[in-house]
């Protein structure tokens, strides 16, 4: 559910369908009080399943154009274990090639709810940005233009942190295979092709098969 | 330095991190009128129980004895509701970069802010009865009270974003004063109206 008081437009906004309310409750009382009552019961109903709804249905982050040379394309990528991938590296690569790129990484600071909760936050990051350090290392190596930093621990809310200060072209978001990654069993991809307009490709990294 | 590390260099102290939804601020005024809410929804938690463990005894709310000033609070709420529009007026022109019109609204909204205390504290001397006769008069009171108490910090915080206005600050950028005052006085006028509906037409 978004916040009524986020800005001072919306809670001006949000006292007038208070005054719209407290108005058909009134009127309902002077008829009848129960049907005051029942007024006050399905207006109240109504506004926690509209607010419900609304909160789910948030439309898509605005993306606006961006303001440097137009041959330059912009790679964001997200990842969390998997950001150093051959299968991630082979497609940034291939998407690289053949034109003026810079790619910018995101690795979340990927945290435990209850920590998430108490801030506790440190050690999670230190974990992100030894990975974001590892493939920025990898992305060089093999002449990508890269840059990165460290986003929220929610993967969607670090997503739209970077496209609304990095602005990218498209978006990659790499995962563990279904089945191992807990990122698709959230839907984040899912959730992140609705929410932002980028065009999105998704990465399977299978590290084990690597490995092996 | 490649372009995109140039894009993102950083000199100093690491930024602050936090969310983009929301700024800390306004965040701040969002917990602190949800502390707000809990605190009225005891006030009025107090006053339906009041009002339903003693409406059976004669069949009238409230007692026979009481008369609550039901047109005054209605100019009153006519003058709050106005106030809202008034320190909208100031935020939208600020924005717009619109000095007269922020000014104008914040005098507006904290000379209509006062007429509404003035008025309270007015009622206050002539309704008849005080805290010590009955449960509802003390529940009525309360309630009112507790508004009106949020009246006067909602002019203190309109006086200091006048004189600031005054003196030259806020921008089209940088307003966030008028921002979260208006925030804090709009929710200010919505307690007053689930008040008036609950306290003085229901």
């Amino acid at each position: 559910m978004k916040n009524p008081f986020r800005s001072e437009g919306d809670a001006f906004r949000f006292l007038w369908l208070v005054i719209g309310y407290g108005a058909l409750i009134v009127i309902g009382s002077w008829i009848n009080t129960w049907l005051g009552l029942a007024v006050f019961v399905v207006l109240t109903a109504l506004a926690a399943w509209w607010g419900v709804l609304r909160g789910r249905g948030e439309g898509p982050v605005k993306h606006a154009p961006v303001p440097g040379p137009a041959d330059e394309h912009r790679i964001l990528v997200v990842a969390n274990e998997t950001v150093g991938g051959p299968e991630l590296i082979t497609e940034v690569r291939g998407r690289a090639q053949g034109r003026r790129a810079i790619v910018f990484v995101v690795a979340p600071a990927l945290n435990s709810p209850l920590k998430t909760w108490t801030s506790d936050e440190d050690g999670a990051r230190v974990t992100a940005q030894e990975r974001l350090d590892a493939s920025l290392v990898s992305m060089r190596s093999v002449g990508l233009d890269a840059a990165g930093e460290i986003g929220d621990g929610d993967p969607v809310q670090a997503l739209e942190d970077a496209i609304r200060t990095f602005r990218p072209d498209e978006v990659i978001v790499s995962t563990h295979p279904p089945g191992r990654s807990l990122w698709l069993e959230r839907g984040v991809v899912e959730r992140a092709r609705e929410r932002f307009e980028v065009p999105l490709t998704h990465v399977v990294v299978d590290l084990d098969a690597d490995r092996h | 330095m490649s372009a995109a590390a140039e894009a993102h260099d950083h000199h100093g102290p690491p930024p602050i991190h936090y969310s983009s939804r929301v700024s800390p601020s306004v965040l701040g005024m969002f917990l602190f009128i949800a502390s707000e809410i809990m605190l009225f929804g005891s006030f009025f938690t107090v006053y339906f129980f009041d009002r339903v463990v003693n409406h059976g005894v004669n069949g009238h709310w409230p007692p026979p004895q009481f008369h609550r000033p039901v047109f005054l609070a209605f100019i009153n709420t006519l003058i709050l509701v106005t106030s809202s529009g008034t320190i909208h007026w100031a935020t939208t022109s600020i924005k717009k970069g619109n000095r007269t019109g922020m000014k104008a609204g914040l005098v507006l909204t904290f000379l209509m802010g006062l007429s509404f205390l003035l008025t309270q504290v007015a009622e206050y001397h002539r309704l008849g009865f005080n805290t010590g006769d009955t449960s509802f008069a003390a529940t009525f009171i309360g309630l009112t009270g507790l508004h009106a108490a949020h009246v006067f910090v909602g002019l203190t915080i309109l006086l200091i974003m006048t004189i600031r206005a005054f003196r030259g600050h806020f921008s089209p950028e940088h307003h966030h004063g008028i921002e979260i005052g208006g925030i804090y006085w709009h929710f200010v006028d919505v307690m007053w109206i689930v008040v008036f509906v609950t306290v003085y037409l229901l």
